[in-house]
């Protein structure tokens, strides 16, 4: 067992209990955090099997940003989890029904039908760029996928904008390429006033009393 | 020198076996980050005296000569305050945000070249890898609000985090035209795509100038400095996140900002001022080493940073996220074009 081996093991198990500490967890915060464990110790699996691009995108993209938005929302909501687990047992079938399909799907695709052949990662010399190779396959052979995917994230982003935006008629805005434009001229006016002499101004002031 | 160290290696290898690499590895981790720790020290001392000077006063000039021990006066008293965890908040998460602020400022620095070969993780992925280590930094501030157990802290995360996920895109789109234009993520690759002999006017601060302006205000905006320091905003929110934190815990967060600000200074020089390259490729210049351009650079980064601080008042919410997504979003994402398509002319010298 090399060096190698160990540290798989050790990201494999922390990645199992996270995962498990995610839904058992009783402080919802709690959940998000071990979920980005998750994430962080399955992103140093794919580090060991040289994928850095796709390692390093997961903890840019899910780590860096959604999760820090899951953080962002559930430190603002009120969770009852008394609330949440109560159709616990009643949903159970389903959903290990579901499970169950998962696994057998993933059997299906990734189990090996003849040799294995084909599912062990290839070593590869150290000036390789795995992201290079990335980009120039989702460029050419995928393109089209690669295209859709996009459009369809884009439909996503459009509906859920479209679904959640309410134009309030009692905010208020402040048209900011107006207050920059203002000019000083048309804020304050300068005036000149002549300088009034010390003994003028007494004597004026003795006059004003008389 | 390159003698030395190559009898101190084999004198390691004879001496430890196979454990020396990572007995090496530790030394040169060491090499790095004392210094920076030690450039955090007094960068502090820096901002007063640079604030001082501005506003027309000496700054701190009592403790030791020009004021100079300043900064190990201030880490002492640090040090020996009480660290003191509220009565209400989530205890474990509240000793462990500091730490998750500071490991990433200080991680990230692993595939910073300081001169050409002087590098401590030479990765293909370079580039994406700083992104994603500063895109972790807001773990600590977010956490430090929530287990606070306080108001001002969680508006100061909630603010924090909002402002940090707004400004990493632009700053992303930043560096995919750097990247586009450098054709490698490999920071060391980066700066060697800059000199065509022709000194400073072959970095790419000139074809990216634009980038280069949004890099470095977003950089600000990242590590929630002024004019962007909402997060802190002493006159609404007290200190923000951090406002619970005492002794070492708010020491902590300190040296993670100030790491960061190093940071993006060293970012910034790497990727627009071409890094260790001379700004004159001529006889006295390109004869002084690579090691004093690149500190040399991210000390001008570093006093415009201060710069800034003393000159700019504070944004407000709503400005702040103007300029993130109205101004800088789309800038940046026309400009990735601009820059693939001028690429594809003859007009691209760089």
């Amino acid at each position: 067992m090399n060096f190698e081996t160990v540290l798989f093991y050790l990201f494999a198990a922390i990645t199992v209990f996270a995962a498990l500490r995610v839904i058992t967890a009783r402080n919802p915060l709690h959940a998000v955090l071990f979920l980005v464990l998750a994430f962080v110790s399955s992103a140093g699996i794919w580090l060991l099997l040289e994928a850095e691009f796709l390692a390093i995108t997961l903890v840019l993209v899910y780590v860096g940003a959604v999760m820090v938005l899951f953080l962002f929302v559930v430190m603002m909501l009120d969770i009852n989890l008394e609330q949440l687990r109560k159709g616990f047992w009643q949903w159970l079938p389903v959903g290990a029904l579901l499970a169950g399909l998962i696994v057998v799907q993933m059997v299906y695709v990734l189990g090996d039908k003849t040799t294995g052949a084909g599912m062990t990662a290839v070593k590869h010399a150290a000036d390789y760029s795995n992201t290079k190779e990335l980009g120039r396959l989702i460029y050419t052979d995928y393109v089209y996928p690669f295209e859709l995917a996009a459009v369809l994230l884009l439909v996503a982003m459009v509906a859920a904008i479209a679904l959640t935006f309410r134009r309030r008629r009692d905010s208020k805005t402040q048209d900011i390429s107006k207050q920059v434009n203002v000019k000083r001229a048309d804020r304050i006016r300068l005036v000149s006033v002549p300088s009034v002499k010390k003994q003028d101004a007494h004597e004026a002031a003795t006059r004003a009393a008389e | 020198m390159m003698e030395l160290l190559q009898t101190l290696q084999l004198l390691g290898q004879d001496l430890l076996g196979p454990a020396w690499l990572p007995a090496w590895t530790a030394i040169k981790i060491m090499v790095i980050v004392l210094p920076i720790m030690g450039g955090v020290a007094y960068l502090t001392l820096a901002e007063r005296k640079v604030l001082g000077f501005m506003q027309i006063r000496p700054g701190p000039n009592r403790v030791g000569y020009w004021g100079l021990l300043q900064p190990v006066a201030d880490g002492i008293k640090l040090l020996t305050k009480e660290f003191i965890i509220p009565t209400g908040s989530n205890k474990f998460l509240f000793v462990a945000a500091p730490i998750l602020a500071l490991t990433p400022a200080l991680a990230a620095w692993a595939v910073v070249p300081f001169d050409d070969g002087l590098i401590l993780a030479d990765v293909n992925a370079g580039l994406l890898y700083l992104l994603a280590m500063t895109s972790l930094g807001v773990y600590g501030i977010i956490i430090a609000g929530w287990a606070s157990n306080s108001k001002y802290a969680f508006l100061g995360a909630l603010r924090s985090a909002a402002q940090i996920v707004s400004y990493e895109l632009a700053m992303g789109f930043a560096l995919v035209c750097v990247l586009l234009a450098a054709q490698s993520m490999n920071l060391g690759e980066i700066v060697r795509g800059q000199s065509h002999g022709s000194g400073m006017l072959g970095w790419y601060w000139i074809p990216l100038f634009p980038m280069f302006v949004v890099y470095f205000i977003a950089g600000v905006a990242e590590t929630n400095r002024a004019p962007f320091d909402l997060a802190e905003g002493e006159s609404e929110i007290v200190a923000g996140f951090h406002v619970e934190y005492s002794g070492m815990g708010f020491a902590i967060f300190f040296l993670a900002e100030y790491a960061n600000m190093i940071l993006i200074a060293a970012m910034t020089s790497v990727m627009f001022l071409g890094g260790w390259l001379p700004p004159v490729d001529i006889a006295p210049f390109n004869q002084i080493p690579g090691l004093i351009w690149m500190l040399g650079k991210m000390s001008v980064m570093l006093f415009i940073f201060l710069w800034f601080r003393a000159t700019f008042p504070r944004y407000r919410y709503d400005q702040l996220m103007r300029l993130g997504w109205k101004v800088f979003i789309p800038l940046t994402l026309i400009w990735v074009v601009v820059v693939a398509a001028w690429m594809q002319t003859p007009y691209w010298l760089w």
